[in-house]
């Protein structure tokens, strides 16, 4: 005899358990799938940026619902999520770079976006004070912040499972076929079978796709971070570079996370990644010469977690284009993180209402049909 | 001083680690003609157990005694046969493609290795007692450190407590070398010998079995041995005293240092960061590599030699670096000429013969590996033992998850210190075993690089230029 459940989610990172949450809170009866334990991958080992700044027109809308949750993320899931707000700053490195910034400050105004707000020399400084002399200004994003990415992934986690979804951990799904107006989810612990699906398998995403004749072009990236040991507080909001590859924040414990997008390889089917030490040097030397405070801090850890990045780094949300009762959502290139309180409450809408006052227009799967 | 414009940017066989395993490896590869490098992060090679063998500034060999300076043979073997040895040179990284990322000096380089023996040896068991952290508790291993390499003898009030054959040999050279200990606590377990017995047979056979006797004698013959089933240290701001437990009464002694030791275990933090699979072992309480015959490990061309794979002892260790070493050459240089490995093998079960009863005999009682209440387990994080216990009784399955929830083994120390109390901790709560449980997934560097020696790191045009958008 199959379990049954109103919807399977395959996969337990913070998107999956985000949206099995909230189907859970619409009174729905979710079983979520993880092929190992939920946020041990990207969701759990990212950098942990709450961010909507520089992000793509497309996903401000769900970037800007999202922030609302974080906003008041330990009413939702009964744990702040050791998210705290202190900005996100664009630092400018050069004149022709910061008129840039200023011209897509401008676009977003035009459009009616005000989340991103233009700074100069002597308000950078204030922002950042140990800033390098060389960088004209930025852009900040004040609501912006950071949290604990493990921490807010076994939050929304633990709140599902009390709210009446089920999360099955350490089996991964095998097949998917319909039968009537079912889903039968064939997973390594036996068959479920429910109405709709949630694809958020991440890095694996791809397969799933494909098991429903949906293929898509999916990377698999590994991007890298490291750690350093406990500085004296020396910088507040998360720091971002456009030109070179950094983004640089300092947590209240002192530590500061380097990361940025430099890439590891990664092994998806041992769960393993390879570390570039010769990138990870590049971004030694970007923040030797940006922050002079840090150059005798000492590296303690580096890692990356393996996720899924698309060829135009926006992610696959929304219903499949081939399949009825199949929901996408992976793909998010990166910058994942901040998305998944407001995405999960956006599909979960979706799926039990049938439509999304969030618009989600670019952001399907059809864009990646053949022909 | 070899430096790193020294270095090629390949080798055949990287050596790390200048013990007793890897001198014996590095000599026998360089000499079948193998290129060869030794890295070593101490100012001088022999490794914990030869510590200082060409520097030592204690020059009375009977302080330190014969087994030490039979170092030096080894050391001298090593630098005559043709292998580069750098000192200073700390190891931060390997990965399973063999790249090793090493320091020298302040700079970092990236070395391509064919073949990879990780021989880094073994650490002190935690030895987590109330107090263990304070001022003037330190293990018995730095304070053998301190002896070898500078010659330092404690003073004051001393006191040794702990378990294990090198409680005894550090008791007899501090003794040697002029200090004064009041009393050493033995915290062996007396079941444990009953659980020994078995073993003892093949122990009378084994070179440990005369040696250990002539240490225990000698050490029992100026110190008074208290057996103890409960340890805790004191203190404010610094040790004040002791407080133990004996044949049910309780007692107190001022004291000025207390010197603790429960054996030694493999330390697994670069062959785990590399890929290396590891099991536990139920015999030696730890986790070890899965080793072939050869010593080669889960990932091609890495071996792990001498008791970074298996407590076995520094004799053991050179015999066990060798075995390495002809693997490697085998592999790299067919045609050279290598001692036959049976005859090397046959040697090293003689060695570890005494082995069985000194694990038997020596394991640590549970109450000083499974610590309650408000004593420390993460020194780096300041981690009690309480919130271990409690984070497993809520449903935390492993310590990779416990480090996200607690931060424990996420300071710089990458869990050397609390390791295997929070593995033991998770199995004793959820009632399974370590080996379900398993170990701290570490993460590179394994040790602490600064920012800028990073920054050092050479880095071509092309690289530079690849990942920038």
């Amino acid at each position: 005899m199959a379990r049954t459940a109103d919807v399977v989610v395959i996969g337990g990172g913070l998107h999956g358990c985000s949206t099995a949450l909230h189907l859970a809170l619409r009174g729905l009866k979710p079983i979520l799938v993880e092929k190992d334990y939920a946020g041990r991958h990207a969701s759990g080992v990212n950098a942990g940026g709450v961010r909507q700044l520089a992000r793509d027109i497309a996903e401000i809308p769900l970037s800007i619902s999202s922030m609302t949750i974080w906003e008041h993320i330990e009413e939702l899931v009964g744990d702040d999520c050791g998210f705290a707000s202190h900005g996100t700053v664009l630092v400018a490195e050069s004149e022709a770079e910061f008129a840039d910034f200023r011209a897509r400050v401008d676009d977003l105004q035009l459009r009616g976006f005000t989340h991103e707000e233009l700074v100069d020399r002597t308000e950078l400084r204030r922002l950042v004070p140990a800033v390098s002399d060389h960088c004209p200004g930025g852009v900040v994003s004040r609501r912006d912040g950071a949290a604990d990415p493990f921490r807010t992934t076994q939050a929304f986690r633990r709140r599902a499972i009390e709210k009446g979804a089920e999360v099955i951990e350490g089996v991964t799904v095998t097949g998917l076929s319909r039968i009537g107006t079912q889903w039968r989810v064939e997973t390594s612990d036996g068959p479920i079978e429910a109405p709709k699906v949630v694809n958020a398998a991440g890095a694996w995403a791809d397969r799933i796709a494909s098991m429903l004749g949906e293929p898509v072009p999916l990377e698999v990236i590994a991007p890298m971070l490291m750690v350093t040991s406990r500085l004296p507080a020396f910088i507040e909001p998360v720091v971002i570079l456009r030109g070179r590859k950094l983004s640089f924040k300092q947590v209240g414990n002192g530590t500061v996370v380097i990361g940025g997008g430099h890439r590891a390889r990664p092994f998806r089917d041992q769960n393993r990644t390879v570390l570039d030490w010769q990138k990870l040097a590049v971004s030694a030397a970007t923040v030797w010469e940006l922050f002079p405070v840090m150059r005798e801090a000492t590296i303690v850890r580096a890692w990356a977690g393996i996720e899924a990045r698309m060829p135009d780094d926006l992610p696959v949300v929304g219903p499949s284009s081939t399949s009825e009762g199949i929901y996408h959502q992976f793909g998010f290139s990166a910058h994942g993180f901040q998305l998944g309180p407001g995405t999960g409450a956006m599909m979960a809408e979706l799926i039990a209402t049938g439509a999304t006052n969030v618009p989600i227009d670019g952001l399907g799967i059809e864009r990646f049909a053949a022909g | 001083m070899t430096g790193p414009s020294d270095l090629s940017s390949s080798y055949d066989l990287v050596v790390i680690g200048g013990g007793p395993a890897g001198l014996a490896a590095a000599a026998l590869a360089a000499r079948a003609g193998v290129s060869t490098v030794l890295f070593d992060e101490n100012p001088g090679i022999g490794g914990q157990i030869y510590r200082g063998i060409t520097s030592t500034p204690i020059k009375n060999r009977a302080v330190l005694g014969e087994d030490y300076w039979a170092g030096a043979s080894l050391a001298a073997e090593a630098k005559a046969s043709g292998a580069q040895i750098v000192t200073g040179a700390t190891v931060w990284s390997l990965d399973p493609s063999r790249q090793v990322g090493v320091s020298i000096g302040g700079e970092a380089r990236m070395i391509q290795a064919h073949r990879v023996i990780i021989a880094t040896g073994s650490l002190e068991r935690p030895f987590p007692i109330p107090g263990w952290t304070l001022p003037g508790v330190m293990t018995a291993g730095a304070a053998q450190t301190a002896l070898k390499a500078h010659g330092l003898v404690p003073e004051g009030r001393v006191l040794l407590a702990g378990s294990g054959p090198l409680l005894w040999l550090l008791a007899a050279q501090l003794l040697r070398a002029g200090t004064t200990i009041e009393t050493i606590l033995d915290t062996t377990p007396r079941s444990n010998w009953l659980r020994a017995l078995p073993h003892l047979a093949d122990f009378l056979l084994s070179p440990y079995w005369s040696k250990g006797l002539a240490l225990l004698r000698e050490v029992r013959a100026k110190v008074p041995v208290i057996p103890v089933q409960r340890l805790s240290a004191h203190g404010e701001g610094k040790l004040q005293h002791v407080e133990y437990q004996s044949a049910g009464k309780d007692y107190r002694r001022q004291a000025d240092m207390l010197f603790l030791h429960q054996g030694v275990v493999p330390n697994v933090n670069l062959a785990n960061a590399a890929g290396v699979a590891h099991r536990w072992s139920e015999r030696q309480l730890c986790f070890e590599p899965v080793l072939d015959v050869d010593s080669g490990s889960s990932v091609s061309g890495i071996s792990v030699a001498g008791d970074g794979a298996g407590i076995a002892g520094g004799t053991a260790a050179v015999e066990r670096g060798r075995i390495a070493a002809i693997a490697a050459v085998r592999a790299v240089k067919p045609s050279a000429s290598v001692p036959d490995p049976q005859s090397v093998r046959q040697r090293l079960q003689r060695e570890e013969l005494g082995r069985g009863f000194l694990d038997a005999l020596y394991r640590p009682a549970d109450m000083f590996r499974l610590p309650e209440g408000e004593t420390i387990v993460c020194r780096c994080e300041e981690v009690m033992a309480q919130q271990i216990h409690d984070m497993a009784a809520k449903g935390c399955e492993g310590p990779n998850q416990m480090k996200a929830f607690l931060r424990c083994g996420m300071g710089p120390c990458q869990g050397r210190l609390c390791g295997l109390t929070v593995t033991e901790l998770i199995a004793n709560e959820r009632h399974t075993r370590p080996a379900d449980v398993g170990y701290y997934r570490l993460r590179p560097p394994v040790k602490p690089i600064t920012l800028a020696e990073l920054a050092s790191l050479p880095i071509s045009e092309a690289e530079r230029k690849a990942v920038e958008r």
